[in-house]
């Protein structure tokens, strides 16, 4: 970039966004990222997912990919955040969290 | 016991085959024996990148198949006597790999070389899976650009969990950054990401910067790795790579725009 260019504001400094956007989405990505988290998560999880789905479908027709079961750790509080879709009825969404 | 090392990124188009043809090319050339794999199933580019495509008889899947034996896939680099290529199948399908068949044929390889260097896709697909999961080190490519450094923050999340020493709860992968089609004066602009904003964002140690530069097409339009360019500022580049990565202390170069005359500072140009 010439200084005039720099004069007259003619390009933008666009590295330090790049570098500030990246930062924010990564660090959001690292913290939600399943891939990531999978060693730390307790080995009954798979098991409470399928016997939960168990359940559900017992009552409603759900799919098995519908029923998601997450488990993250803030500080000092733990987080179950289990989340089923509903598809026969659109969108709907029941959700329910429990802390522990 | 050879060592794995898988050449990766997430992105296509970063530098990933280029790296695996030069970087293997280099250790061959050091006096290692040493094998590339390319892992790309269906879009095999390796053997052109090495200039050995018309010697392509058979490839990795008809090896992972039993179609072939890997004395009769492999193929003995034209320039290098360390150096043999076994290229993709570019007929079948990216699902004909599997994880025991992929494992054979590393246990094999590693009896007869020092080093098997693994040219994964793009994607995050079996290809690359596979690709990785036997490694115990990473070159992970990235262009100073933000969907490639998402991509590779992502690529290092499945290194860390789902690669072979991961599940095995064996000591970590050990991953290395290279910073490829590196553009200083647009650093310097401040128009593009730098190495040390990729170092902070990624947090992995740095193996080389290879600056942007037309002699990486002529390289691929002619079938030679890139590495193998002499007089080249990509070749001096890969060389230092090699350097650091057999463990000699090489001051990063290529990094810096060169100085402007007074016209060109004044009224731009030279860019």
């Amino acid at each position: 970039m010439s200084l005039l260019d720099m004069f007259f504001g003619r390009k933008k400094i666009s590295a330090s966004v790049a570098k500030e956007r990246l930062q924010i989405i990564l660090a959001h990505e690292r913290g939600s990222n399943a891939l990531g988290e999978i060693e730390q998560s307790p080995s009954w999880l798979p098991q409470l997912q399928q016997e939960l789905v168990d359940v559900v479908a017992k009552y409603i027709h759900i799919d098995k990919e519908a029923l998601k079961v997450h488990i993250e750790k803030r500080d000092n509080l733990e987080l179950l955040e289990i989340n089923v879709t509903l598809q026969d009825k659109g969108e709907n969404n029941v959700s329910n969290k429990k802390t522990s | 016991m050879a060592k794995v090392i898988v050449i990766t990124s997430g992105k296509g188009g970063v530098g990933k085959t280029t790296t695996s043809a030069s970087f293997a090319s280099g250790l061959a050339l050091k006096g290692f024996k040493t094998v590339v794999v390319d892992f790309d199933i269906g879009l095999r580019n390796l053997d052109l990148i090495m200039g050995c495509e018309r010697r392509v008889v058979y490839d990795f899947v008809n090896v992972v198949q039993g179609e072939a034996t890997l004395h009769q896939a492999l193929i003995k680099d034209k320039n290098c006597d360390n150096l043999y290529i076994l290229a993709a199948s570019q007929t079948k399908d990216k699902e004909a790999l599997t994880q025991d068949g992929v494992g054979n044929v590393i246990d094999e390889l590693s009896k007869d070389f020092d080093y098997i260097v693994c040219d994964s896709p793009a994607g995050i697909e079996r290809g690359s899976f596979l690709a990785l999961y036997f490694a115990d080190e990473a070159i992970v490519v990235t262009n100073p650009e933000v969907s490639s450094v998402r991509d590779s923050d992502r690529i290092l999340g499945i290194l860390s969990s789902k690669s072979k020493r991961a599940v095995e709860g064996k000591s970590k992968i050990k991953a290395h950054l290279l910073v490829t089609r590196y553009n200083p004066e647009r650093v310097e602009n401040g128009e593009m990401l730098s190495v040390k904003d990729i170092e902070d964002i990624l947090r992995i140690p740095l193996i080389g910067v290879i600056p942007e530069s037309t002699d990486v097409l002529q390289a691929s339009n002619t079938g030679v790795p890139a590495i193998n360019l002499k007089e080249t500022i990509v070749s001096e580049a890969y060389w230092d790579v090699i350097g650091r990565f057999l463990g000699e202390d090489k001051e990063l170069r290529f990094v810096n725009a060169p100085r402007k005359g007074f016209f060109q500072r004044i009224f731009g140009g030279g860019n």
